[in-house]
């Protein structure tokens, strides 16, 4: 057998629901553990790449200068970057946020709002600083494969990852695709 | 010819009955074959702004909902070319209004996004152009909400012709038409809409809606999460024809 | 920015609705002359307007919204509109709109705090051949230097009434450089439609007095005219002169076969593709000649009712053609009566509102009838159904110049000149980097070389034939014909100098079917704005090669899906450029890397301000 995949993941700006949902593919984990190894992952903590990986799966936007750097540093060290779940490639419920100004959404979170106290815009370079707006990544950089869904369904992960690592069409059949 | 041999067309390679003055679309699905579409509703005038449901007739494009079905003629709609170039008007139409499938009411009801199902949309290529549209909620029991309107012009047509009371028109041009509400305010709770119109009832998105009803199907469970859009829409044809005909 | 204080008094509405009917069909009109005089359609004029006409206030909203040169919002006492085809930007207009805005102090597309004034872009208003040119106030500006824009800016900030603004600013000229056969010599009114009114009689009848031939008591078989003159312009084989070329007499005879209690002629003087401008000169020096076209044309497929639809960009040709009208009523060449026969015909004058589209005619029709011009469903066409459904001639004002020379001259004669396939003569609108540029006579037929050397623009690294939607060409096809067999054309060339960077003119263009497409279906209202986006990207140094390709995919989608002309052949300036002129492109991309449409370090920006913060990791 060929050396395993390795597969890397991140969560940007999204809720986690995607990476739920790739641990509800269930014993299939083990399956596709036999296929291919995990390198950086919220699943492990693995914070960065080394060298290069096969596969990357991104979840969620990019709302921040953070965000952007990871998906940058994702696709220098991914040879396959798939963009998972509708904030990926949207935008999805982040951006709602786009029909308002940056100014108009910080000062209603930390001016304005209810039970606010010592208001101030929060400035510390520990922070990641805000996007103008939220944006899918496919504007940011080149994404290979989508899986849409929110979240995907474990299924359609399955479908898709397992594809990949073993060099199968990865389109999902139409019961797979949602974009709820 | 004798007046009872029925007149054909072909339709990717397969005999198409039809009616005189039936158009390829009506055929076609009469026939159980299903072409995408999204601005049209056979129940009502087609309009043919949409363009999914281009086919090539003798070689060249046309609208099939209002290209008028000929003895003869050749016609193809379930190609790849075709799929592909439908799955990118889909794509545009997604795009260019804020359409947040998780969050919206309609989903499972939603003819777009069945649609872009029906067709295998999975990849993202255009930019989003998170517009920023109007969203009316001031009437009891309908909102209108431009951030999932596609503009293709139904509720116009249905409010004009059938309830006779023209509450909707289009303003702007080219990318920043919208829709607008016959009112002095603008705003629909002054206008002559009411629940009964049947205008409110055939948005293909979740842009218009009636109230209180959205969550009424649990999602999972919906229209197209039962079936898909393509074997429905012939359903529905076909069960619209036998009303017509008994 | 300028806001509303207190609604305006409703008085010239009022009196503007007095004037007219309470038929839907005038809302356009209606709204124009509020325009004009409110510098806005209020929203207090909505109400009035839609109550006198019965139709819906979000109706007439809608038309207002449609309509560049109608707007909900106050354009100032004198509101400047300065042309934006790529010939005026190749005279400088951008640097003199700056220019002008700066003098005036006011932001480009906004109005004057003080409401006096407002600058803005418009598409080609037909001078491209005595640019850089403007609008201010309906009337025609030309050869914009920084000395005029000076003597404006003056003029407007003393407050100084248009009447008053010296003529030498509005002055247009005809720059007819060379004539053929058909406009060699001056029209007389009247020869024509006498000519196609006797046509077919016999040689008694040639040799009376017009009035003794019809005289109706004399019974002389005067009366095959109709048919006859529609036999001269088969014989002709007339072309359509807008730009499809369909045959002038199979859409009359099919008008006139079909039958219906009324039918309609209409002229297209819309003449929206950019760098046209011969209907301008047509309606200017040979209104006699087009309206008799137009005539000879009722009287053929029996109509009494003929329309001119004309953009409002010529509105300064409103007199004049009046005028022209007037005489001919006064000459019983128009009424209830024409030359005596009992043939009845009269024309009126439609104007546009600012709308490419509008040249279309199914949506030309729509406007007409006081709706947004908005194309129709494909079938059935005009000719069957136009103008209140009913048979409908809808020609170029060029073919009815031709049609009128037709009757007179017969069609053989006509189609002796010209090719085969393309009789005639035709004329030719040239502009851009040459040194005659203006109206040309050819006959069919005619090299662009040749045209080129007559200009004076032999140097030149391309031209792009018949506008934004036709083709672009290079050195290399310059022996190419202009006729239907080759370069099938309405009769543009805008020619372009060897210093010029080709990618300029698809910037120019993707700009300018993004803001004329109707909206009316998905590839074209989404596709023209990804377009340009995308040359846009490309402009601005991050382009890539997956960027073309979506361009390209972009282009096939609308080029087979678009529901009208307009949407179908956007595309064809792009596809042509990226074939003919890949280097100007090529140079812009610098990387073979996919690179975000925005920059990434300015979408920090505003957090930044917000923030106060600077440091390494605010910025990308
Ligand atoms: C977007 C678009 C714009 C058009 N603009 C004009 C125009 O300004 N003038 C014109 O004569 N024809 C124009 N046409 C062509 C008309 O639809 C129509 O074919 C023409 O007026 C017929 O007259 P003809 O046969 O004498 O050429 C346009 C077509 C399209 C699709
Ligand atoms: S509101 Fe709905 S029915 Fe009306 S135009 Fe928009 S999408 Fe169509
Ligand atoms: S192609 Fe463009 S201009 Fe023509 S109908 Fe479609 S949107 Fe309107």
């Amino acid at each position: 057998m060929a050396s395993k995949r390795k597969i890397a993941t991140c969560s940007l700006a999204g809720c986690f629901g995607c990476h739920m949902s790739l641990l509800d593919i269930d014993e299939r984990l083990l399956e596709l553990l036999e296929l291919a190894d995990f390198d950086r992952s919220p699943i492990n903590d693995i914070k960065e790449i080394k060298g290069i990986v096969d596969i990357g799966l991104v979840e969620g936007g990019l709302c921040n200068a953070e965000t952007v750097r990871v998906l940058q540093h994702f696709r220098e060290h991914c040879r396959v970057l798939v963009s998972v779940g509708e904030c990926a490639l949207t935008g999805g419920i982040p951006s709602m946020r786009n029909h308002l100004s940056l100014k108009s959404c910080l000062e209603e979170s930390y001016i304005r709002g209810v039970g606010v106290e010592n208001a101030h815009i929060p400035d510390d370079p520990e922070l990641p600083l805000l996007l103008d707006k939220v944006y899918p990544l496919h504007e940011v950089v080149k994404v290979d494969y989508y899986v849409p869904g929110c979240p995907p369904s474990a299924d359609a992960l399955w479908h898709v990852l397992s594809a990949l690592v073993t060099g199968r069409d990865p389109h999902l059949p139409p019961a797979l695709l949602k974009y709820d | 010819m004798s007046p009872d041999t029925k007149k054909t067309f072909q339709l990717d390679g397969k005999e198409i009955p039809f009616r005189e003055g039936q158009t390829v679309f009506d055929a076609a699905m009469a026939a159980g074959v299903y072409i995408p579409h999204l601005c049209h509703n056979p129940d009502f005038e087609p309009h043919s702004s949409c363009r999914l449901c281009t086919v090539i007739v003798n070689g060249r494009p046309f609208a099939s909902c209002t290209q008028p079905a000929v003895a003869g003629q050749d016609v193809r709609s379930d190609t790849p070319e075709l799929n592909e170039m439908r799955r990118a008007l889909t794509d545009m139409l997604l795009v260019e209004g804020n359409h947040y499938c998780p969050a919206c009411e309609k989903s499972g009801n939603c003819r777009l996004q069945a649609t872009a199902y029906a067709l295998g949309l999975q990849d993202s290529h255009f930019p989003q152009f998170f517009p920023r549209r109007d969203v009316d909620a001031s009437h009891p029991d309908i909102i209108l909400d431009r951030d999932r309107c596609i503009l293709c012009g139904l509720c116009l047509r249905i409010s004009r012709s059938v309830d006779k009371k023209s509450v909707f028109a289009m303003t702007g041009r080219g990318i920043t038409t919208t829709i607008v509400v016959d009112s002095p305010s603008g705003l629909l709770a002054d206008s002559k809409v009411s629940r009964e119109d049947e205008a409110v009832r055939h948005c293909p998105v979740g842009a218009l809606m009636m109230k209180g009803e959205a969550y009424m199907v649990p999602i999972g469970q919906r229209r197209y999460d039962v079936s898909p859009i393509s074997e429905d829409s012939v359903r529905e044809f076909h069960a619209r024809e036998e009303a017509h005909n008994g | 920015m300028w806001r509303e204080e207190a609604p305006p008094a409703m008085d010239a509405v009022r009196g503007i609705l007095e004037s007219h009917e309470r038929d839907p069909g005038e809302l356009l009109q209606i709204l124009i002359k509020v325009q004009h005089s409110y510098h806005y359609v209020p929203d207090a004029a909505v109400e009035l307007i839609a109550d006198h006409l019965r139709v819906t206030r979000a109706h007439v909203r809608g038309l207002v919204g449609f309509y560049s040169f109608l707007s909900s919002t106050y354009r100032g006492e004198y509101a400047v509109y300065i042309s934006d085809n790529i010939t005026d930007r190749m005279q400088g207009s951008t640097g003199l709109a700056t220019y002008l805005c700066n003098r005036l102090n006011v932001k480009l597309g906004e109005t004057r705090q003080d409401g006096r004034v407002s600058v803005r872009f418009t598409s080609c208003t037909g001078m491209c051949d005595q640019g850089p040119a403007a609008l201010i106030n309906e009337r025609a500006l030309t050869r914009l230097t920084r000395q005029r824009m000076d003597r404006i800016a003056e003029l407007i900030n003393s407050r100084t009434p248009m009447e008053e603004w010296p003529a030498e600013l509005f002055v247009v000229e005809d720059n007819f450089r060379r004539s053929d056969v058909m406009f060699r010599r001056a029209f007389e009114p009247g020869a024509a439609l006498k000519a196609a009114m006797l046509r077919g009689g016999d040689e008694t009848l040639k040799s009376l007095q017009f009035e003794e031939a019809v005289d109706p008591s004399s019974g002389h078989a005067w009366r095959r005219g109709a048919d006859e003159t529609l036999k001269e312009l088969y014989r002709s084989d007339l072309r359509g002169r807008g730009g499809a070329g369909f045959k002038a007499a199979i859409k009359w005879e099919t008008c006139r076969d079909i039958s219906a209690p009324e039918r309609y002629v209409i002229c297209n003087a819309d003449e929206g593709e950019p760098g046209t401008f011969k209907d301008r000169v047509l309606l200017t020096s040979y209104a006699d000649m087009v309206f008799e076209g137009m005539t000879i044309c009722g009287y053929v497929v029996g109509s009494t009712r003929g329309i001119l639809y004309i953009r409002q960009e010529y509105w300064y040709l409103k007199s004049h053609l009046e005028a022209v009208l007037a005489r001919r009523r006064e000459a019983d060449l128009l009424g209830r009566n024409v030359l005596g026969t009992g043939f009845a015909f009269d024309i009126d004058i439609h104007w546009g509102a600012g709308a490419y589209i509008a040249g279309m005619e199914s949506a030309l029709i729509e406007s007409v009838e006081g709706r947004r011009a908005k194309p129709r469903k494909r079938w059935p066409l005009p000719v069957v159904a136009g103008l209140n459904r009913r048979p409908t001639v809808v020609n170029n004002v060029e073919t009815f110049a031709a049609a009128a020379t037709i009757a007179l001259k017969g069609g053989a004669w006509f189609a002796g000149h010209g090719t085969g396939h393309s009789a005639g003569t035709k004329l030719f609108c040239v502009s851009g980097d040459c040194e005659r540029a203006g109206i040309y006579e050819y006959p069919f037929g005619v090299s662009v070389r040749e045209v080129l050397r007559d200009c004076g623009g032999l140097d030149a690294q391309a031209v792009q034939i018949s506008g934004p939607s036709g083709v672009t060409i290079t050195r290399a096809e310059f022996d190419r014909i202009l006729a239907f067999e080759d370069l099938s054309t309405a009769g543009t060339c805008m020619v372009f100098g060897p210093q010029r960077d080709m990618f300029d003119v698809v910037r120019n263009f993707t700009q300018f079917f993004r803001h004329e497409c109707c909206g009316l279906c998905t590839p074209c209202r989404v596709g023209t704005s990804l377009l340009e986006m995308l040359v846009e990207k490309v402009a601005a140094g991050k382009g890539s090669p997956v960027d073309v390709e979506q361009v390209q995919s972009i282009c096939q989608l609308m080029k087979t899906t678009a529901h009208c002309g307009l949407g179908q052949t956007a595309p064809n300036h792009v596809i042509d450029s990226l074939v003919k002129f890949r280097g100007d492109w090529d140079k812009r991309m610098k990387t073979t890397d996919f690179v975000p449409a925005f920059d990434l370090d300015a979408a920090l920006q505003e957090a930044r301000q917000l923030t106060g913060r600077d440091d390494a990791m605010a910025h990308l």
